[in-house]
């Protein structure tokens, strides 16, 4: 199961796509909204994505990491919009035989996701509000430096 | 030829839209059209980083552009620890 979605994300969901009779260890990761970033006091999130292509990316990873691990099956949910302190803005969960190759699975997804996959988040904090952005260097993925990092 | 250009989070808002259309000429490579984009396009200056897509895929800078391609510019991602 791979899916964006602007509704808040149901685990049971992810549990339900990642059931199988040979799995013994399901591991399941939960991103959410912390009520403070680099001493500020943040109010709320909000995550914009380039709809077709984080899907294309987010299956990608899910393959790929299925080559890597015997992992029985992956599913990763993604919202978007507003997501408020406390809720959920990612989750993945992986289910495999045995629980290393599950945490393992689900650790290169989360890390994955976050160095190539078009969604960005803004954060709303006491006094303004800024995008978030330290995407490193990826083998693959295009950087053309020029000019200074975005301020605003 | 004509690509048509997707801006995405602070690039959208600097810009004030999401998309624009452009008249490139055949031969023309992503890491021309970005040169160009941060030199014409105001929304641009001081931009940082950017990655850019093609048709929903990471390209490489001296990938050639085709007329209707889908050209994403691609800020840095949403980051976290």
């Amino acid at each position: 199961m791979i899916r964006l979605t602007d509704e808040p994300i149901r685990i049971d969901d992810l549990m339900s796509a990642t059931a199988d009779p040979a799995a013994g260890a399901t591991v399941v990761f939960v991103g959410m909204t912390r009520d403070n970033n680099e001493g500020r006091s943040v109010e709320r999130l909000e995550y914009e994505a380039y709809p077709g292509m984080a899907e294309k990316e987010l299956e990608r990873i899910a393959e790929e990491a299925s080559q890597r691990w015997p992992i029985a099956r992956v599913a990763i949910v993604h919202r978007t919009g507003v997501v408020p302190i406390g809720e959920a803005s990612v989750a993945i969960a992986a289910s495999s035989g045995h629980r290393g190759d599950a945490f393992d699975a689900a650790r290169f997804t989360i890390d994955r996701l976050k160095e190539v996959v078009p969604i960005w988040k803004k954060e709303f904090f006491e006094g303004g509000a800024v995008w978030i952005g330290d995407q490193k260097g990826e083998e693959g993925v295009w950087k053309n430096e020029g000019g200074d990092a975005p301020s605003e | 030829m004509t690509v048509r250009i997707l801006f995405f989070a602070s690039l959208r808002e600097r810009a004030g839209r999401k998309e624009m259309s452009l008249e490139v000429e055949p031969g023309t490579t992503a890491a021309t059209l970005l040169d160009r984009l941060r030199r014409d396009v105001p929304a641009m200056a001081g931009a940082g980083r950017i990655s850019l897509a093609v048709n929903e895929e990471y390209c490489e800078p001296d990938q050639t552009l085709h007329d209707g391609d889908e050209i994403a510019l691609i800020p840095p991602v949403s980051g976290g620890r």
